[in-house]
């Protein structure tokens, strides 16, 4: 550790334990470049959802709510009920797996209903990206997982339910063996 | 004498003003009809003899010549904003990709991003939150390095049959630039990453705000936070003004038009990480989170959709590259796989970058099939199509990099065929 830096850690943790918050004017130790971002800043970006559903915001809604919002907005190239494949099938696609790419769908092959919600709010409708609001996000949401057979019509799902939504293919996953084919060492050598 | 030549120098000037006039008389009769070259200023031929005439004025921005036409292909049939467009392989030289040809993909079209509002987060699990400007990325150490880049898509239409007439359509999703950047590294040691890092969620600022997650290990080995392309800015298509790049991992990973680094402990489990990006085995499990491009090579002429003009002396001419590292070894068949020549390998060789190879070979006007198979630094061999088939069935979808075969017909026409 460089000196430098030392004296910035000596330095922080007097300002901790002295004053006891964290401080505003932090900068890049060693060339001094960048500012610490403000609360709004980080939440205005750091809209990813997980798995565990940390970050999903309030509201909900059911498919029966997003049916004719799914019409108008989505089903133009995603098919009436989730089913074209031209731009990624929804739903409708093949009952077993492995299927082809063109019949894998939420239901048979995605691992998270978060995920869902997450693709949504930010990148969908294709023209319109992110200008859904939460309980509109929901209800599409809901309305897919209700076109695959995962929920009922008037399930609710929100920020307690989504998370719970247990996806048919969750398991389905495995790690990446490559090299699994040639005549390949294991480790590469560089 | 000094009249005489005076007379001349300004008999030529008027001259040359009359050519102006004509060529900007001409360039006006192109733009009312509509037709014409789209170069501005040069709709006539070229003449005879380009000695005997002025030249063309400097130029602050150069473009190419206006009788090269090579372009990017895309697929018939999806929208503009959607998909994949891409290098045509076959008409490029050495190892560089020209930015302007190197291939793009993408879902929600081509943000624009004005640099002086472009802020890159860094945040999650560090000790020191931070958010840059690009004045302030640029500030940093930089480094630059020769790397290719490939869709872990590329090649996927060539599963089952054989589908892309061209090289540039089975293997189109592959280039290779000169990056110039600050490592990953070094602003991650930077922000100070906290105990219990062990993954990058990286994130984009264009409308599907595309996001993977990466394993700490690569994040502090090789990545590149760049934003430089063969010299100059990216291009918008290629994440203007800031990307990732990971070296030797499928492209998706390579985060374009970049705007947050959130360090975290586990996958965020994305929906191009979750889903999408998973490659379906036979037993019905896809595996996730494959990210290394495996060593691969295609001849890129004669190929697909050329035509040989007659029996005689060719240079067979290809690219290979590994994710793994060096390319070691080009072999190339003349007689479908029956026996191998090793080709010359053209320097520089670097790692995790384009190869050329070249071979000559007499072609005696029959009929023939040409394949090319590259061996890297780990002792790797690419594959042929039915040993790729064999292990991962045929609904893997991504990670083809098997053995490409070229019919050279009697006539010397070549197609796109499995052996």
């Amino acid at each position: 550790m460089s000196t430098r830096r030392l004296w910035w850690l000596v330095g922080i943790g007097m300002l901790i334990t002295t004053v006891g918050v964290w401080p505003a004017a932090a900068q890049l130790p060693t060339y001094g470049v960048g500012r610490p971002p403000s609360a709004e800043e980080v939440k205005a970006w750091a809209l990813t959802i997980q798995p565990d559903g940390q970050g999903l915001p309030p509201g909900g809604g059911t498919a029966t709510l997003g049916k004719p919002l799914y019409e108008e907005r989505c089903a133009s190239c995603h098919g009436e009920r989730g089913e074209d494949p031209k731009y990624i099938r929804l739903a409708g696609g093949a009952s077993t797996l492995p299927a082809d790419r063109a019949r894998l769908t939420i239901g048979n092959f995605w691992q998270y209903a978060t995920t869902l919600w997450s693709y949504i709010r930010r990148a969908q409708p294709f023209d319109e990206p992110g200008s859904l609001t939460s309980d509109q996000v929901y209800a599409v949401t809901a309305y897919l997982l209700y076109l695959n057979g995962i929920i009922g019509e008037q399930e609710v799902m929100d920020a307690k339910t989504l998370p719970l939504v247990k996806m048919p293919n969750r398991d389905g996953f495995v790690p990446d063996p490559r090299p699994d084919v040639g005549q390949a060492s294991p480790q590469p050598k560089r | 004498m000094h009249n005489a030549a005076s007379k001349s120098e300004s008999s030529r000037q008027a001259h040359s003003r009359r050519r102006f006039l004509k060529s900007g008389a001409a360039l006006g009769a192109a733009l009312v009809t509509g037709a014409g070259h789209p170069i501005v200023g040069r709709a006539q031929p070229a003449p005879d003899d380009p000695s005997k005439l002025l030249g063309g004025p400097l130029r602050p921005y150069g473009e190419r010549a206006r009788f090269e036409q090579s372009v990017r292909e895309r697929p018939p049939g999806t929208l503009d904003e959607f998909g994949g467009s891409f290098t045509p392989l076959d008409e490029t030289l050495g190892i560089i990709t020209p930015s302007a040809l190197h291939f793009v993909a993408q879902r929600d079209g081509t943000p624009d991003i004005d640099p002086q509002k472009h802020r890159l987060l860094i945040h999650g699990l560090v000790d020191r939150p931070v958010i840059l400007t690009m004045e302030e990325i640029k500030r940093l150490p930089s480094t630059s390095r020769i790397l290719f880049l490939e869709c872990a898509g590329n090649t996927a239409s060539e599963w089952r049959v054989p589908t892309g007439k061209s090289v540039r359509r089975t293997h189109g999703l592959t280039s290779c630039s000169e990056w110039t950047g600050v490592p990953l590294a070094l602003l991650l040691r930077e922000a100070g990453v906290s105990q219990g890092a062990a993954w990058i969620l990286a994130e984009g600022a264009d409308a599907t705000g595309n996001e993977r997650s990466l394993p700490m290990a690569k994040a502090m080995d090789d990545v590149l936070v760049a934003y430089g392309q063969n010299g100059e800015a990216l291009r918008p298509e290629n994440g203007y003004p800031l990307r990732l790049i990971v070296p030797g991992w499928e492209g998706n990973v390579n985060v374009k038009w970049l705007r947050r680094l959130t360090v975290v402990d586990h996958p965020y489990m994305t929906r191009m990480e979750s889903t999408r990006h998973a490659s379906m085995m036979p037993d019905g499990k896809a595996r996730q989170f494959a990210f290394v491009m495996e060593a691969k090579s295609v001849i890129i002429f004669p190929s697909g959709d050329q035509r040989l003009p007659g029996p005689g002396l060719y240079e067979i001419r290809g690219l290979a590259w590994s994710g793994r590292g060096l390319v070691r070894r080009v072999e190339v068949s003349t007689d479908g796989g029956k026996t191998w020549r090793d080709a010359r390998l053209q320097e520089p060789i670097l790692p995790l970058a384009h190869t050329r190879f070249r071979l000559d070979w007499q072609w005696d006007g029959r009929e023939t099939v040409l394949q090319s198979r590259c061996t890297d630094e780990t002792e790797y061999v690419q594959p042929t199509l039915a040993e790729l088939v064999g292990v991962r069935g045929l609904d893997s979808f991504y990670f083809n990099n098997a053995i490409q075969n070229w019919k050279v017909a009697a006539d010397g026409s070549v197609h796109n065929v499995h052996a």
